[in-house]
């Protein structure tokens, strides 16, 4: 397996540095542009979820190149209150922070694989997968 | 990190260039809201044209600001989505429906002569 490379989650600019880390692995590892902004949406919107709601957190990103099988692993971890109704934040339009609502079944759509796992007073974890085409 | 803002007779014209991060976004709509206010722009184009990535966060502050400004009588037009721009916004679920747009920065200002009929 390829290294790991990780970005802390605690200050608002963290979301942009996240987000330009994760599209240029995307581009070297051959996704096109569609693809890389896909990525980086799904990043920044993961990232905005730890600084709002966990307050801190880490990204880490992950190359998958296996035989017929390429592309970027995401795993989002925090420590924060975790989220009571799984069910209900991955229902479109629910958001608790007013108004946005977009976040993780966005982050479902753009990406190929999603999980979530998540513990109230322990904190979540979010793993979500592109495959290059 | 500020973003400029452009005064051309009764328009103000924004090209955002730099990676938007919240804070820049929310100071972008104060500065626009207050530079509408002491100019009495009647028109506003907003080109998206280098901008890659647009999230959940920024569509709310843009789709807001066009809205914003409308209440205070000045009409936003966003120019130049990028196609993966577009796609993405979909895959987020976020529509802007009642955000005018066009193609580019010229286009914009023809719907914007053509809507105010200056």
């Amino acid at each position: 397996m390829n290294p790991q490379s990780c970005v802390n989650i605690q200050k608002e600019w963290d979301i942009v540095g996240a987000r330009q880390l994760g599209r240029d692995i995307a581009k070297k590892i051959g996704f096109g542009t569609v693809d890389q902004a896909r990525i980086a949406t799904a990043i920044s919107e993961l990232a905005r979820n730890i600084y709002l709601y966990a307050e801190n957190g880490q990204i880490c990103f992950e190359v998958i190149d296996n035989i017929n099988h390429k592309g970027i692993s995401m795993v989002a971890i925090d420590n924060g209150p975790g989220i009571t109704d799984v069910s209900k934040v991955m229902e479109d339009g629910y958001s608790t922070s007013g108004g946005l609502g977009a976040g993780l079944p966005g982050v479902k759509r753009l990406m190929d694989e999603f999980d979530l796992q998540s513990e109230v007073g322990k904190g979540t974890r979010i793993k979500a997968v592109k495959w290059v085409r | 990190m500020r973003i400029p803002i452009l005064k051309l007779h009764n328009y103000l014209l924004i090209s955002i260039q730099t990676e938007i991060d919240d804070n820049t976004a929310i100071q972008f709509q104060e500065d626009l809201l207050s530079k509408i206010h002491q100019s009495g722009a009647t028109g506003v184009v907003i080109d998206l044209t280098s901008v890659d990535i647009i999230d959940s966060f920024i569509a709310k502050v843009l789709g807001d600001v066009v809205t914003m400004s409308d209440l205070m009588g000045a009409k936003v037009v966003l120019t130049g989505i990028q196609p993966a721009v577009a796609m993405t916004l979909i895959d987020l679920g976020i529509h802007l429906k009642n955000v005018p747009t066009a193609l580019d920065l010229e286009q914009g200002l023809i719907k914007l002569y053509q809507e105010l009929g200056e």
